[in-house]
């Protein structure tokens, strides 16, 4: 029999279904497999919770024999520890709020618990969402599952990619079968391809924020990864919804997106973006990307070429609305209602020395920037610009969309990156987002499909984009295109 | 360099954020790196368009206009560093 942890979502659920297992036993397979030596060597886990595991798995036992089951119902996941949790410390994978234990539920984990899906822990990130490596983090780095793969880098570790590295890590290791994420420039997507899984990020709008410690408004997203496109839908029907609590939040229904997989992609347009093929881009993530079009024309797909001309400015309007944003979010972190505080001789002193105690470089740097480009006399040159070539990074879009019903687009411009690499020089960093960040600040769906191995034997995804609120025709495209990949490939290390 | 120490000294106190003396010179230098490269924004002619704040175009919904929330100063108080009775409590500001 494969073990419990290999299952996916869909297999666990028939395996409970015909009780060849019971919940208990399933959070029992993976409580043992998150509390292994090498499971905590890679520091996905920034708070483990065996025992409120076990006890959900109990009640979910109870619910399933007495035919109440919900539609998780004893599916072991991780949570990313940016979705406040009741009674469970939240750090923010921040020194700042270490202690933090919330007195209330994010509306996204609630709606999980109530489908009676069981919560193993809490998992690593970076800092607030600040990063692509998960370095940024006093309580990582987290170590990719794929480590030791790639020949040049046998001795070193790398990078699970971030911000929800934690959250790929322990999904691409089998310590979860599904952990949520966040989104605000590709933190769900690009740790996904880094290790091999799949990662989605909703239309905006689509899962309420309440209860996600925010890092940029107007960007960010409830985001889920797990190891098939159909356990995605599953996740995504669940934690999907209009929430009162969130303005932002829309209100349509959600559709089973269940249905929309394996439908035949026949006839669907998928557009290949002239602009995303950028100068010194590595030429295997071009050939994967031109492979994985292939593949959807086999599928019966028509693939037509798109441009959308202002992509080679996401990247500076999001590294301008992102900190302004933040800047403005973390604003709250002065010691005063919660976190950590540093002593000072006066108020302000006490906030300045509570700030520069409790958050990363990263941090630190993003909230400076931030600061100056919504300062007096900068404001316009820097945010009000940002967000009038936002609208135009969107119309781009609404125009592409004329032409095709989804995009197809590579998520990185490469393969996982060893820990230390790439760490000097900030704005290098940055350019790993090249091709995440544009969905959100045009506020659309992505996903990211696993299609492939580079020579070095790591993983690469590929990206479908999708128009605001079709996410079915992303799961029917992205289901066609995992058909056809194959991906079968695992880590070295799995549980 | 788009900013020099003084612009960090004083963004640094906007933020309320420390940032050591011996530091700064290296923050600026980090920040102007990153201001010179998001200044390509500069060839973009946006002239007539309008910025976008809400990609969903909606005008955000109101709620009644009534209490429906609060009741429960524990819970509030529960993660604060200092307290006393039911109030945050900060170094003394009121000589």
């Amino acid at each position: 029999m494969t073990k419990l942890t290999d299952l996916t979502i869909t297999e666990a659920l028939q395996g409970l279904k015909a009780k060849k297992f019971s919940a208990v036993e399933l959070a029992d397979a993976h409580i043992a497999a998150v509390e292994t030596k090498e499971a905590r060597g890679t520091k996905a886990f920034v708070t483990e919770t065996p025992d409120v595991a076990r006890r959900q798995a109990q009640t979910s036992d109870a619910r399933r024999a007495a035919g109440n089951e919900g539609v998780l119902d004893g599916i072991p996941i991780a949570i990313k520890d940016l979705f406040c949790t009741k009674g469970i410390r939240t750090t923010a994978s921040s020194a700042i709020l270490k202690n933090f234990v919330p007195t209330y539920e994010s509306t996204v984990t609630q709606k999980l618990a109530d489908a009676g899906a069981v919560t193993l822990g809490k998992v690593c990130h970076d800092e607030f969402g600040f990063g692509g490596a998960n370095i940024n983090t006093p309580f990582g780095p987290v170590v990719n599952p794929w480590s030791g793969k790639d020949p040049a880098n046998a001795a070193r570790k790398l990078v699970p990619g971030g911000s929800s590295g934690g959250s790929a890590a322990a999904v691409a290791a089998r310590l979860a079968m599904a952990a949520t994420g966040t989104d605000t420039g590709g933190s769900s997507r690009q740790p996904a391809s880094f290790s091999g899984v799949v990662g989605m990020k909703p239309t905006y709008g689509r899962c309420s924020r309440w209860g996600i410690i925010a890092f940029a408004s107007s960007l960010d997203q409830a985001g889920v990864l797990t190891r098939s496109v159909a356990d995605t839908a599953l996740m995504l029907r669940v934690m999907a919804g209009f929430d009162e609590k969130d303005s932002t939040s829309v209100d349509r229904p959600v559709p089973d997106y269940a249905k929309a997989l394996g439908k035949s992609v026949k006839g669907l347009k998928i557009g290949v973006p002239r602009e995303y093929r950028i100068e010194g881009m590595n030429p295997e993530v071009d050939a994967l990307w031109q492979k994985s079009a292939a593949m959807l024309r086999d599928a019966g797909a028509e693939a037509v070429e798109i441009s959308l001309p202002h992509t080679k400015y996401a990247l500076p309007v999001y590294y301008i609305i992102a900190p302004a944003e933040a800047s403005s979010n973390l604003a709250r972190y002065d010691g005063v209602r919660y976190g950590a505080r540093v002593k000072g001789e006066t108020l302000d002193e006490m906030y300045e020395n509570t700030r520069a105690a409790g958050f990363t470089k990263e941090a630190r740097r993003r909230i400076l920037i931030g600061t100056y480009v919504l300062s007096a006399g900068y404001y316009d040159a820097y945010y009000r610009k940002a967000q009038r070539v936002r609208r135009l990074i969107r119309n781009d879009f609404l125009e592409a969309f004329k032409k095709c019903d989804a995009i197809l687009t590579p998520v990185s411009p490469g393969t996982a990156f060893a820990i230390g690499e790439k760490q000097d020089d900030p704005l290098q960093m940055y350019l790993e987002d090249v091709y995440t960040v544009t969905l959100n600040l045009a506020g659309l769906p992505g996903i990211c499909v696993p299609v492939g191995l580079a020579k070095n034997g790591l993983p690469m995804g590929m990206q479908l984009i999708g128009r605001a609120f079709d996410e079915e025709t992303l799961f029917t495209a992205a289901s066609a295109l995992e058909k056809a990949a194959g991906f079968t490939a695992k880590p070295p290390f799995t549980a | 360099m788009s900013i020099d120490q003084k612009v960090v000294a004083r963004i640094a106190t906007l933020a309320r954020l420390k940032i050591p003396a011996e530091e700064q010179a290296h923050v600026a230098g980090e920040l102007s790196k990153i201001l010179d490269w998001v200044a390509q924004l500069n060839e973009v002619d946006v002239a007539g368009v309008e910025p976008l704040a809400n990609v969903n175009d909606a005008s955000l919904r109101t709620r009644a206009d009534v209490v429906n929330d609060g009741g429960m100063p524990q819970d509030i108080l529960a993660n604060a560093p200092a307290s006393t009775a039911d109030f945050f409590t900060v170094p003394k500001v009121v000589e």
